[in-house]
């Protein structure tokens, strides 16, 4: 009898034993999976952060550049740069034939011309003088020189020649490379050419987006979730609509963006591609989250609050606007930042209401075209030049920095803010 | 004087019926306590004072209630208006998690009873004194009131009721979650506060009710069993069941 009792519970201690192991085998799982794409995300996009120029020495020949004597600003903005910039590239090698010089210009970015423009008009002083400016390298001789670049491949399966290599390691040795934090990558807009691509179109549409979603989901859900809570009688009819907004929170988002694509564009002929068009569509997405988070907090409030004003003789609005919204608040911000960091990540319906198009200008409203971040990652994974991996890396980076700083500022005020009740 | 006039009140919460046919006399500028077995309406009965139990969407009340004459049951009464004329101080301590002022000015702004900072300032003070509460707070006025003790909290929330100097302030078990020394504190101020204003306690330790009330009302299952002087109810009842609740047999 006793040594049953005795086998029942060794038999217990295994089976929690056990039970333990799982969990936290499935913990393990959980995290390694993490390390591992986080790891693979900053080891291919970290270097999106640095670029590579080369220092080019470069003589601002007068009459190349067809200035006159004593020129003005206006004649130095229309002047003409692409002879001296072609000079330049082709002075690094002295016996290069015709071929070669072209393709002493392909290890430049085609901006080049125009960074050499800058250097003048930043020190017209210079005209008549040679200086060593610098240039940004092409995409392929970055990566080169960040070694992603596999150099070993035959000559005709790469994008840069033999020649090319050649030259750039010259340089290379002689310490006219040079590797800066890449500030246009936060400055430009997106580009074909992928040592000019930048996120700061995609950047400010999503800025935008969220900002247009925000406007219009907020007050809407808020609104919704007080009159549901506060005043709405309990009948078969709310019961309806509330059955209904907890499965709006679970329709595909893809939903969402046919509809906006069948409504605003079709029927309201509302700009395409635009930020605004975005946000309205990303709120419906939002709404649902809003209002259950909404009334969540507005449920939290304990009752006795709400007697206690209405005993004072405050009216059903006044205890409401006085007391429960207040109150409420806190969780009330925090589900929708929530919300609006959903949002954010979301892809499908931002791509079916056009924001995928290629924007090469950084728009300055919510009615002017742009990509949004996500979006920006989607049309980069498409590219095919090798310039664009970290970008993607990079962009992801960028996105989720933007998310956790959200989160984390929800969490802050959810913990911050939230009232203890007596 | 007779301040408030129940004439058959039944409350119904949806089909249940929670009060049969209540009639009772409140008189003025006296205590009267209200007794019983937990669950036989008591509390029910309070809240129809001061209408509260129109925010349970369930619940039904009829009959008249006549207060200064005027049946508050009729669809011309206004709630605001009542409510500020009658005051209520709940079973557990709510003070709203504002400031100790904010608790105590809240009734008198929403009201409009101040024309200046001044003026509030002075309800408030006067509003704490006389819920003796004033000489421990009057350094902290704009701390939060939620943390003070128990029994000051609910000394704040008298205070806040009296604010709008209610006519009326219906207590509902205003001592069960109190320490016998806040008890005491309570029972010391509501004697007090008779003189300016008529009192409905409810409570569940007769003893209390010996102590503080001049009038007694005693429920069971509904209905209202007996009522008269507290002295009489406690020392000669005519109901059997009154006898056997007081003498600590059944509740
Ligand atoms: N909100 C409510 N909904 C339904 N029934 C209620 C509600 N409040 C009280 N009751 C019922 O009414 C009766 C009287 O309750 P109550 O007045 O709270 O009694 P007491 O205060 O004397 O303990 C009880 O049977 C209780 O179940
Ligand atoms: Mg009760």
């Amino acid at each position: 009898m006793n040594k049953n009792k005795e086998q029942l519970l060794n038999k217990r201690y295994k089976a929690e034993k056990r039970f333990r192991l799982y969990g936290q085998s499935a913990i393990f799982m959980a995290l390694l999976f993490l390390t591992v794409f986080i790891f693979k995300i900053f080891s291919t996009g970290y270097s999106a952060f640095q670029k590579t120029w080369l220092i080019v020495p470069v003589t601002f020949d007068a009459e190349l550049m067809m200035l006159e004597q004593n020129p003005s600003k206006e004649d130095i903005q229309d002047a003409d740069y692409y002879d001296i910039a072609l000079k330049s590239m082709a002075d690094l090698d002295p016996n290069a034939n015709e071929d070669q010089e072209n393709e002493l210009k392909r290890m430049v970015s085609y901006f080049f011309e125009k960074e050499i423009k800058n250097e003048l008009l930043n020190d017209p002083s210079l005209i008549g003088k040679t200086k060593e400016v610098y240039l940004t390298a092409s995409d392929d001789l970055d990566q080169v020189f960040k070694g992603n670049y596999p150099r070993d491949l035959p000559e005709d399966q790469r994008r840069v020649s033999d020649y090319q290599l050649k030259i750039f390691d010259q340089l290379v040795a002689n310490g006219k490379v040079e590797s800066k934090f890449n500030i246009s990558f936060f400055t430009n807009a997106d580009s074909r050419e992928a040592e000019l691509a930048g996120i700061a179109s995609s950047f400010m549409g999503s800025i935008f987006s969220i900002l247009v979603c925000l406007m219009i989901a907020f007050p809407v859900a808020v609104l919704a979730a007080i009159y549901l809570e506060e005043f709405a009688p309990k009948n078969r009819f709310t019961d309806f609509i509330e059955v209904n907004i907890n499965n709006l929170a679970a329709v595909p988002s893809i939903v969402f963006g046919l509809l906006g694509l069948g409504v605003l564009l079709a029927i309201f002929q509302l700009p395409r591609s635009t930020p605004l068009v975005g946000g309205i569509t990303l709120s419906l997405m939002t709404l649902p989250t809003i209002i259950i988070a909404a009334r969540a907090s507005l449920k939290a409030v304990p009752p006795s609050i709400r007697e206690a004003a209405l005993a004072m003789g405050a009216s059903r609005m006044q205890t409401t606007m006085h007391h429960t919204v207040p109150l409420s608040m806190p969780g009330t911000l925090s589900g929708t930042i929530i919300g609006l960091a959903q949002a954010l990540g979301e892809t499908a319906p931002l791509i079916l209401i056009g924001m995928v198009a290629f924007v090469n200008t950084i728009p300055g409203s919510p009615m002017d075209p742009a990509a949004s971040l996500p979006v920006q990652i989607y049309i980069w994974a498409e590219s095919a030049e090798r310039g664009f991996v970290e970008k993607v890396s990079a962009c992801i980076m960028v996105l989720l920095g933007f998310l956790i700083t959200m989160n984390l500022f929800a969490q802050i005020i959810r913990h911050k803010f939230e009232k203890k009740w007596s | 004087m007779i301040k408030i006039k129940a004439k058959d009140v039944d409350v119904f919460y949806g089909k249940k019926q929670a009060l049969f046919n209540i009639s009772l006399d409140i008189e003025e500028n006296q205590v009267t306590a209200l007794i019983g077995p937990s669950g036989c309406g008591k509390s029910t009965f309070l809240r129809c004072l001061n209408r509260m139990n129109d925010v349970i969407d369930i619940c039904s009340v009829k009959g008249k209630i006549l207060i200064n004459d005027f049946n508050i049951n009729d669809k011309s009464c206004d709630v605001v208006r009542l409510r500020e004329k009658i005051g209520m101080v709940f079973q557990k301590p709510n003070p709203f998690p504002k400031t100790l002022y904010e608790n105590v000015s809240y009734g008198p702004t929403i009201h409009g009873m101040a024309q200046s900072k001044q003026e509030m300032d002075e309800i408030v003070e006067t509003s704490l004194k006389k819920a003796a509460l004033w000489k421990e707070v009057k350094d902290r006025l704009h701390e939060p009131g939620t943390g003070l003790s128990g029994g000051q909290q609910q000394r704040l929330c008298i205070a806040r009721a009296i604010s709008v100097r209610p006519e009326v302030i219906l207590m509902d078990e205003p001592c069960s979650a109190l320490d016998p020394i806040a008890t005491a504190q309570i029972e010391e101020l509501i004697d007090e506060l008779k003189k300016e204003h008529t009192i409905i306690i409810v409570t569940h330790s007769m003893a209390q009710a010996a102590r503080v009330s001049q009038h007694t009302g005693f429920f069971h299952l509904g209905q209202l069993i007996e009522h008269g002087s507290t002295d009489k109810i406690f020392k000669n009842p005519d109901n059997t069941k009154t006898q056997d609740y007081i003498t600590g047999r059944f509740g």
